[in-house]
C-alpha cells in the first residue's frame, strides 16, 4: 500500500470536495477562523506596537511580554481556555490570539521603530503633526519591517488553527484529528497538504500586495540608478572660471 | 538699523542633569538678513536654532517672531511657517523629489496638482533639472539632495528660514557653489535666514550677522563679519577665527583700487606654436578662453579662476596665484576681457591696506 498515491486519490476524490465535511467547506471554515483570529490581535497589537515604536515608550516591557507570551504552549493554552470559558468558538480564538499578538507586536514596533530618526525629524519640523508623522511617513517607510510581522502572524495562525479541530469545530484541521482518530494517514497527510498550501498561497498574495504598495524609493534596485547622467546635467557649474582646452 | 524680526530674550536651555546647552542666550536677529550661529561642536548652536520652531523647548525665556511669543502658536502651524533645512537634508525616502518639495503646502491643504506645480518650479529655482523631479531621495547625490531639502524649505514662501549645517555634509566645491547659490537666491527672496555652521568660513561667506557661540551656550561675539575678523571681542573668539584671518579679511577688501594692464591675445587657431610669450587664448566675442603656451609647440592651458568688477582682493589673489602665466585674468561684467593683473602689485595692496587698518587702532 503507497501512502502518496492514497492521498493523491483522497485529494482528487470528488467525494472530498463536495458537502458539508469537503473541502471547500474545511478551507472556508479554516479561512474564517484564521482572519477572525488576526483582526482581533491586529485590532490589539498593531496600535500598541505602533505606539510604542513611535515614542520609543515601553519598549522593554513589550518586548518581555511578547517574550513570554511566545513561550506559551498552544494546544495547553487551547484547552485551558475551553476548560475556563466552556465551549463554542470563541474560547478557542482568543487563546489563538495571545498566541498571534507576539509576532504582530513585534514588527509593527520594529517596523515604525526601523524608520530613520532624521527622518522622522525633518517630517516633525517641516510641520506634521504625531499623528501624520505615523501614518504619512512611519508606516509607508517602516513597511517592509511591518509586512514581515504580519507574513509571520498570518503564516502562523494559518498552521496553527488547525488545533480548534481538537475541540471539536471545523476547519481543514478536521482532516488531521479525524485521520488520526481512524488511523486514516491519506487523510491525513491530505489535510497537512491543503493547510501548507493554504499558507504559501496567502503568504504570495501577501507579497504581491507588499510589492504593490511599497514605495519604489525604498526598494533597493530604484538605487541602481544613482550615477546616471542626470546627475552630471543637473548642477550647473556656479562659477564660470577659465576651462581650457574645450574650446 | 534693520527691524527686528526673532527675538531671544534671556532663553536658557538645560537637557536633564547637565550643563546647560544655552545659558541666558538674548539676541535680536535682522528681518531680510541671514545670521550665522558659528562655534564649535556642542555650544548650543542647533539648540538654538530648534528653539525658534519649537522643536525644542526652552527651559526659561521668551522667544518671539514678529513680534509674537511662539510658546502660545501650535507647534505644527509654527513649524510650517518656517523652512527648516537640515544636514542629512531629512528627505522621506518613499516619496518622489517633487512631492517631498511640496510637503508643506500640502500640509497646509494646496491641492495636489497646484503644490507639485510650485514644486517643480522649484526645482528651477534651486538649479536642479526638471527630470529629477521624478526620482527619489535616494537616487540623487548629497548636493541635489540638500537643494531639494532647500526647495521645500521653500514651498510654503516661509517668511523665515532655519537652516541647520545644510552644507556640511557635502564636499567642498559642492559646498561653494550651494553658498554661493543661497546668496543669490536670497538677493531675491529676502527671507530671514538663521543659518547654524561650525565653520568660519562658511560664516564669513554667507552672514549679514555672525554669532559666535562659545562653549556652554553663552554667546561671546555678535557682529558683522568684518568686525568680527578685525576685532574679535576675547580670546576665545580670536582663536575660534583663527590665524589666518588677515587673508579671510582680504575678502571684504573691494579691489577696485588694482591697476589692469594689457596683454597679447591669441585666437584659438593661433594658440599653437608660434608664441614667444603667454598670451590669452580668446573666443570671437573677446571671452578668455585659456592660455597659450610660449613652451614647445604651445597648446591651450586651462586659465586659473577669474577676477570680475566688485571682487575682494583675496579673488584678484586667487586670480593671479591660480594663473599658468602668473598674470590674473580680470573681465567685465560681460566675461569680456578688461586686462590682467600682476601678483606683486596686489600683494603691495594687501600690504597697504592691512598698514591702514592697522595704524590707526
Ligand atoms: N536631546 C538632547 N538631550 C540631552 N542633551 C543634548 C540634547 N541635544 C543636545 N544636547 C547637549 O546640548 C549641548 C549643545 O548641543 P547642540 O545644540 O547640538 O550643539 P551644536 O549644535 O552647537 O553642536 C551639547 O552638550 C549636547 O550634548
Ligand atoms: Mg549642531
Amino acid at each position: 500500500m503507497d501512502v502518496f498515491a492514497d492521498t493523491f486519490i483522497w485529494l482528487t476524490s470528488p467525494a472530498n470536495w463536495s458537502g458539508s465535511g469537503g473541502i471547500p467547506t474545511r478551507l472556508f471554515e479554516h479561512l474564517q477562523y484564521s482572519a477572525l483570529v488576526l483582526l482581533i490581535a491586529a485590532a490589539v497589537a498593531l496600535p500598541l506596537g505602533m505606539l510604542i515604536g513611535h515614542t520609543g515608550r515601553g519598549r522593554v516591557a513589550a518586548v518581555a511580554a511578547a517574550g513570554a507570551l511566545r513561550a506559551l504552549p498552544t494546544l495547553g493554552l487551547l484547552v485551558l481556555f475551553a476548560l475556563l470559558a466552556g465551549s463554542g468558538l470563541m474560547p478557542p480564538v482568543w487563546a489563538l490570539v495571545i498566541l498571534t499578538v507576539p509576532p504582530l507586536l513585534a514588527g509593527s514596533y520594529a517596523g515604525v521603530a526601523s524608520v530613520d530618526r532624521t527622518v522622522v525629524d525633518g517630517a516633525r519640523a517641516v510641520g506634521m503633526t504625531e499623528l501624520q508623522i505615523l501614518f504619512r511617513v512611519e508606516i509607508p517607510n517602516g513597511l517592509p519591517v511591518l509586512a514581515g510581522g504580519i507574513r509571520t502572524a498570518v503564516l502562523q495562525v494559518i498552521a496553527t488553527v488547525s488545533v480548534v479541530a481538537y475541540l471539536p469545530l471545523g476547519g481543514l484541521g478536521r482532516y488531521l484529528f479525524d485521520g488520526l482518530v481512524l488511523q486514516d494517514f491519506p487523510r491525513m497527510l491530505g489535510g497537512s497538504l491543503l493547510i501548507a498550501a493554504l499558507a504559501i498561497a496567502v503568504d504570495l498574495i501577501l507579497a504581491a500586495v507588499q510589492r504593490m504598495i511599497l514605495s519604489p524609493g525604498l526598494s533597493t534596485d530604484s538605487r541602481g540608478g544613482r550615477k546616471s547622467a542626470g546627475d552630471l546635467a543637473a548642477a550647473a557649474p556656479a562659477d564660470a572660471d577659465l576651462q581650457g582646452g574645450t574650446a | 538699523m534693520a527691524e527686528a524680526m526673532i527675538e531671544f530674550q534671556s532663553v536658557t536651555k538645560q537637557y536633564q542633569g547637565g550643563q546647560p546647552a544655552v545659558d541666558n542666550l538674548s539676541m535680536s536677529i535682522d528681518q531680510g538678513a541671514i545670521t550665522v550661529f558659528v562655534g564649535p561642536s556642542g555650544c548650543g548652536k542647533t539648540t538654538s536654532l530648534r528653539m525658534i520652531n519649537r522643536m525644542v523647548e526652552p527651559t526659561s525665556g521668551t522667544i518671539t517672531v514678529a513680534g509674537r511669543d511662539i510658546s502660545a502658536e501650535p507647534a505644527a502651524q509654527l513649524r510650517r511657517s518656517m523652512g527648516y533645512v537640515m544636514q542629512s537634508a531629512g528627505l522621506m525616502p518613499h516619496r518622489t523629489v517633487l512631492d517631498n518639495i511640496a510637503t508643506v503646502p500640502r500640509l497646509n491643504g494646496v491641492p495636489k496638482a497646484k503644490a507639485r506645480q510650485r514644486a517643480a518650479e522649484l526645482l528651477d529655482v534651486v538649479g536642479l533639472a526638471s527630470g529629477l523631479g521624478r526620482r527619489y531621495p535616494s537616487q540623487l547625490s548629497g548636493g541635489q539632495q540638500q537643494r531639494v531639502g532647500v526647495a521645500r524649505a521653500l514651498a510654503a514662501d516661509p517668511p523665515v528660514l532655519l537652516m541647520d549645517e545644510p552644507f556640511s555634509a557635502v564636499d567642498p566645491v559642492v559646498r561653494e557653489e550651494l553658498q554661493q547659490e543661497l546668496l543669490r537666491l536670497q538677493r531675491e527672496l529676502a527671507k530671514t535666514i538663521v543659518f547654524v555652521t561650525h565653520d568660519i568660513d562658511e560664516a564669513t561667506v554667507l552672514g549679514d550677522k555672525v554669532a559666535v557661540f562659545a562653549v556652554g551656550g553663552r554667546l561671546a561675539q555678535y557682529a558683522t563679519p568684518e568686525e568680527i575678523l578685525r576685532a574679535p571681542a576675547n580670546d576665545f573668539v580670536a582663536s575660534f577665527v583663527g590665524r589666518d584671518r588677515g587673508f579671510r579679511r582680504l575678502s571684504f577688501n573691494p579691489a577696485e583700487s588694482v591697476r589692469l594692464h594689457p596683454v597679447k591675445t591669441v585666437d584659438a587657431a593661433e594658440a599653437v606654436g608660434g608664441n614667444s610669450e603667454w598670451a590669452l587664448v580668446l573666443d570671437d566675442d573677446s571671452r578668455p578662453l585659456g592660455w597659450a603656451s610660449p613652451r614647445d609647440g604651445g597648446g591651450l592651458v586651462p586659465g586659473g579662476s577669474l577676477f570680475r568688477p566688485g571682487d575682494s582682493l583675496r579673488r584678484a589673489l586667487d586670480a593671479a596665484l591660480s594663473s599658468p602665466s602668473g598674470l590674473g585674468v580680470a573681465v567685465d561684467g560681460d566675461g569680456r576681457l578688461a586686462g590682467v593683473l600682476k601678483g606683486e602689485e596686489i600683494l603691495a595692496l594687501i600690504e597697504a591696506s592691512r598698514r591702514q587698518r592697522e595704524e590707526p587702532a
